[in-house]
């Protein structure tokens, strides 16, 4: 009877302690997100009934569909990049270095850099006249107009690279730091080598981190429409042409269901990817044990 | 021994080339900052000019220090100041409310026991995941309900009901040992108690962290005010500066050294909870 008291009077502190976040975030998430659900399956000028013609349009509207390839590409090709390179850059660190906490700080400043803020920097080095040019005129190269050729897409995977490596440097030290150090006494005493330590230990300790890792650079991977609005403006170059341009002329245009179309398929591709992320972790911790 | 010295060296010459690589746009910027106008316009002034085939003048050291475009921008402008607290305005209260809201909400979702509290985390997890493609359409069908377009609180509403912080503590809180609420228990204290004088003190370095990771985060917005404040006037300074590096050329260099010193400066100070903040974002809850 007291026991059942007590969880009873748990219940209710529950209750007044959530009820102010999941008030704010029914009204501002939860309830309009279920609208634009709605929202995406109706079509004014077809009356009240429920239709697939928003997605039936979206899919076919050429500038999505650019959109749509442009941003699944660059995530194709960046993330694998940036995750190698700050899997190097972690595992170098780990080692006996000198300097470590001011090298680390290094990686992890770009992450705090208000991308506005550099923006400058990025005309000055890529621009028709700009600092790389220069560099490759003086060197006997040709001259490109990088932020208005198809290497723009290049560009941005650079930027990309250099505003998130930190942050997936500080998750794979966190990974690196909590494989215990007995299992590389145990593969020391065993004659193992340092491929094999790197491979049979690091690697697969590390995996849990990596998924993490992969999965957000992915998330962090369609933030990227911020730098090629800084750099490029409103109508960059087709081949940095990201679905957040593509929104945000929807929303110019007020289109409000094609754009709820969008940002449904656009949850459920996140919530598929989240899902067989997930499915394959639990997968490796099963085939671990 | 010797080897292993050698070995130490080599990496970090190589990493330390590669820490000057990612420093140099920051470097860059700041060093303009300290030239005077005429000299950015020699040195710059073709940008985006593609009738001449003059190259830019790529300088790392002002011919002479000069204190200009601070001055320009700071004092013989007062529109750059303008919108300076324009984003100071969007960023303190999203801070100050979600570190409010998110800590007596993860208090709940880590130490109180109640039916369908996995379940709920999960949506909170999920939502936290969303890109901004996804979360602005229901931001702004609610803001455009309550008639909050075009006014600061379209981005600070969300902002502050947004779920990350809720996430982020649950991790700190969830290393707090129950024996902790135990004893509290034991001496009478309820669940408001606990949490004000218990739980709040041990999540310290918690909520040191989401407030930088989300001054990070918000000093940096550009989607949400592109969208939800259409006039000029109420833009920050993160949209502002990319006009201004069109009006302004000359002086936008100092501008951005003003913008990107706050957040710098706060991470100078609080480098290690943001880093930890991080960590703990990445430990599977």
């Amino acid at each position: 009877m007291k026991l059942q008291r007590l969880s009873h009077k748990e219940l209710v502190a529950a209750f007044c302690f959530l009820a102010p976040s999941m008030t704010g975030f029914a009204i501002f998430y939860l309830i309009p997100f279920g609208q634009s659900v709605l929202y995406s399956f109706q079509n004014a000028e077809e009356g009240s009934g429920l239709t697939l013609s928003n997605y039936r349009e979206l899919l076919s509207s050429s500038s999505f569909q650019k959109a749509a390839v442009n941003t699944f590409w660059f995530t194709a090709s960046s993330v694998p990049i940036v995750i190698a390179l700050s899997l190097v850059l972690a595992l170098l660190l780990n080692q006996r270095v000198f300097l470590r906490n001011w090298l680390r700080s290094a990686y992890v400043l770009p992450l705090v850099v208000p991308v506005a803020s550099i923006v400058l920097v990025w005309q000055i080095l890529f621009d028709w006249n700009g600092a790389l040019n220069a560099f490759l005129q003086h060197f006997g190269g040709e001259r490109s107009d990088w932020m208005k050729s198809d290497w723009a897409k290049l560009v941005i995977i650079l930027i990309y690279i250099w505003k998130t490596v930190g942050y997936n440097v500080i998750l794979f030290l966190a990974g690196l730091q909590n494989i215990p150090a007995q299992y590389y006494e145990i593969a020391d005493l065993e004659g193992a080598g340092t491929i094999r330590k790197l491979f049979g230990i690091t690697l697969i300790y590390l995996m849990p981190a990596t998924f993490f890792v992969v999965l957000m650079s992915i998330l962090n991977s369609f933030k990227v429409f911020r730098e090629t609005y800084l750099v490029a403006g409103d109508y960059p170059h087709d081949s940095i042409y990201m679905i957040q341009h593509y929104m945000n002329n929807m929303f110019l245009s007020l289109e409000i269901e094609k754009l709820s179309a969008a940002a449904v398929l656009m949850a459920a591709s996140i919530l598929l990817l989240v899902a067989v992320m997930y499915a394959i972790e639990r997968a490796f911790r099963a085939f671990m044990e | 021994m010797k080897k292993e010295w050698i070995l130490a060296l080599l990496r970090t010459c190589l990493l330390t080339a590669i820490a000057v690589v990612l420093l140099v746009p920051v470097v860059l910027t700041a060093v303009s900052s300290f030239m005077s106008e005429l000299e950015i316009m020699t040195n710059y002034d073709m940008l985006g000019n593609s009738n001449t085939s003059e190259f830019v003048n790529l300088k790392w050291i002002p011919d002479f220090v000069s204190l200009q475009q601070y001055y320009k921008v700071l004092i013989a402008a007062p529109h750059f100041l303008y919108m300076f607290w324009n984003s100071v305005f969007l960023v303190v209260p999203i801070i100050l409310g979600q570190v409010v809201i998110a800590s007596v909400a993860a208090y709940a979702f880590a130490k109180l026991r109640f039916p369908g509290r996995e379940p709920l985390f999960l949506f909170y997890l999920i939502t936290m995941l969303m890109p901004f493609q996804v979360t602005l359409v229901p931001n702004y069908l609610m803001a455009e309900k309550l008639g909050l377009l075009n006014h600061p609180s379209s981005i600070i509403m969300p902002g502050i009901f947004a779920a990350f912080g809720v996430f982020l503590l649950r991790q700190f809180m969830l290393n707090i040992p129950y024996a902790y609420m135990e004893a509290a228990k034991m001496d009478g204290a309820g669940y408001l108690r606990t949490f004000l004088s218990i739980v709040l003190p041990m999540v310290k370095p918690g909520i040191a962290a989401l407030i930088v990771l989300l001054f990070a985060d918000y000093w940096n917005m550009v989607e949400q005010p592109l969208i939800f404040l259409q006039e000029a006037e109420m833009q920050p300074l993160s949209v502002f500066l990319s006009r201004l590096q069109k009006e302004a050329f000359s002086v936008s260099f100092a501008a951005s050294v003003i913008y990107m010193l706050p957040m710098v400066f706060l991470f100078a100070i609080a480098e290690r909870h943001f880093i930890e903040g991080i960590e703990l974002s990445g430990i599977k809850g």
